[in-house]
């Protein structure tokens, strides 16, 4: 099993071609990056509204916790269902997926930015007060800068939970590396989704590397050194 | 008959989706302890063992289902796959939570106890791990709903339980089967959710000690 694994993994033909690994990771990249950033456009803003006003904090709680109850795929699959006869194209599969995709990372995204500037240090809000900074100077200045960490937490945890649920998405038909894991699987070739399984690994972990290296380079190192300390 | 599906058909998934995703659970919370127990004592252990722990959780489920045979010598369809991937998940997210509850007992508790003379493995036991139930169960609780979730994504290898609905219904383009299942996949979780918030209060009467009086 784990040489006939190795072998399709090393084969040059598996990697290139349009059905190859290299097009299907640019494809659930493409999807999830998607996703993700629809996703934050929704939940940063409110997340913001919610950390800044402490208005609607309940939303912030629970929808986390609602959410994480709602098995991916089972509103996946009603996605498809409902919006397939509906669309054409290219677009009738990926619609209903991205949209499921940017509904699973609203709330980490949504509760990562709020608990970002809920924990904002309170004596740091006074002082930018105190200096004459208008409400938006102090939620872009101060507040956004200082929630950074946690809200990017929120995001690799939104990121790592779409393209999970982006590799189950090719049972509905959608292209990516998930391919391989249920095309692998329907003509019964253990090595392809096994392959396919080590390269989403892979590509998550990469993935969740990048962004906790862009985190470092963003987050003010002034806040670095007062966590260490 | 309730959408299309037999009432005991419900049942017996619904009894195979808890015990796919609850042994992993209990397992995964008592290899936990001891791990969590770890990272608070030897204070330079903890960083390298919560990032690899947190390492387990970026695996795709469906991946991390289709890889174990590979490493365990199972074959695709066993159980085995589908726990020891909950188990793996579940140490991920509960070991940290051990850490932190163990943490957050209050220094001059954990030094009265050594001045009335208990030894380091009675007071972690009898005085430390008590007082961080509120922390464990809070852990435990998120483990519980999003083992549930995770689980039904195993009906894609055919290990059937509550998620086997879903490929059913998306098979025979049938809504039915699909809304039973997300129904039954939720008040799961809710029924775990709560048992576990019930529990924690049972473990831990003094922190009503207050309100009764």
């Amino acid at each position: 099993m784990i040489s006939l694994t190795w072998q399709w993994l090393v084969d040059p033909a598996t990697w290139t071609g349009p059905g190859g690994i290299v097009a299907q990771s640019i494809t659930h990249l493409r999807i999830s990056v998607v996703a993700l950033l629809l996703a934050a456009l929704v939940a940063v803003p409110v997340g913001l509204f919610i950390g800044h006003t402490g208005r609607g904090r309940w939303l912030a709680i629970n929808l986390a916790g609602a959410f994480r109850a709602i098995p991916s795929l089972g509103v996946l699959f009603v996605a498809t269902l409902l919006l397939l006869p509906r669309l054409s194209g290219n677009l009738a599969f990926e619609l209903p997926v991205v949209l499921v995709l940017v509904l699973l990372a609203v709330p980490p995204v949504l509760s990562g930015t709020y608990a970002g500037v809920e924990a904002v240090d309170p004596a740091a809000r006074d002082a930018a007060r105190g200096v004459g900074m208008t409400e938006a100077q102090i939620l872009w200045q101060v507040e956004f800068p200082a929630a950074l960490p946690l809200l990017i937490s929120g995001l690799r945890s939104a990121m790592l939970q779409i393209i999970a649920t982006a590799t189950i998405a090719a049972i509905v038909g959608i292209g990516g590396l998930g391919r391989y894991l249920i095309d692998g699987q329907a003509s019964r070739q253990y090595e392809v989704m096994a392959g396919g399984a080590i390269v989403v690994a892979l590509l998550a972990l990469l993935v969740d590397l990048v962004m906790a290296g862009v985190q470092r380079v963003v987050v003010s190192p002034g806040l670095v050194v007062a966590k260490e300390h | 008959m309730i959408g299309g599906v037999a009432w005991s058909t419900v049942g017996d998934l619904l009894l195979r989706h808890l015990y796919l995703a609850g042994v992993p659970l209990l397992v995964g919370l008592l290899i936990s302890l001891p791990l969590g127990w770890l990272a608070t004592r030897y204070r330079w252990l903890a960083p390298p063992m919560i990032a690899g722990t947190g390492l387990l959780y970026t695996i795709p489920s469906l991946a991390l289902f289709i890889l174990l045979p590979l490493l365990l010598g199972t074959r695709v369809l066993d159980d085995a796959n589908v726990l020891v991937a909950m188990t793996l998940y579940s140490v991920a997210l509960l070991t940290r939570t051990v850490a932190d509850g163990l943490g957050s007992v209050p220094g001059a508790t954990r030094q009265a106890a050594t001045a009335m003379g208990y030894g380091e493995l009675r007071r972690t036991l009898v005085v430390d791990l008590p007082l961080a139930v509120p922390v464990i169960t809070a852990g435990l609780r998120v483990a519980a709903v999003s083992n549930v979730s995770i689980v039904s994504v195993a009906a894609l290898i055919g290990v059937s339980q509550l998620g086997q609905l879903f490929t059913e219904g998306f098979n025979r383009n049938d809504m039915g089967p699909i809304v039973v299942g997300i129904a039954a996949c939720v008040a799961l979780a809710l029924v775990l959710d709560a048992g576990i918030a019930l529990l924690s209060r049972v473990l831990t009467p003094w922190l009503r000690a207050g309100v009764a009086r």
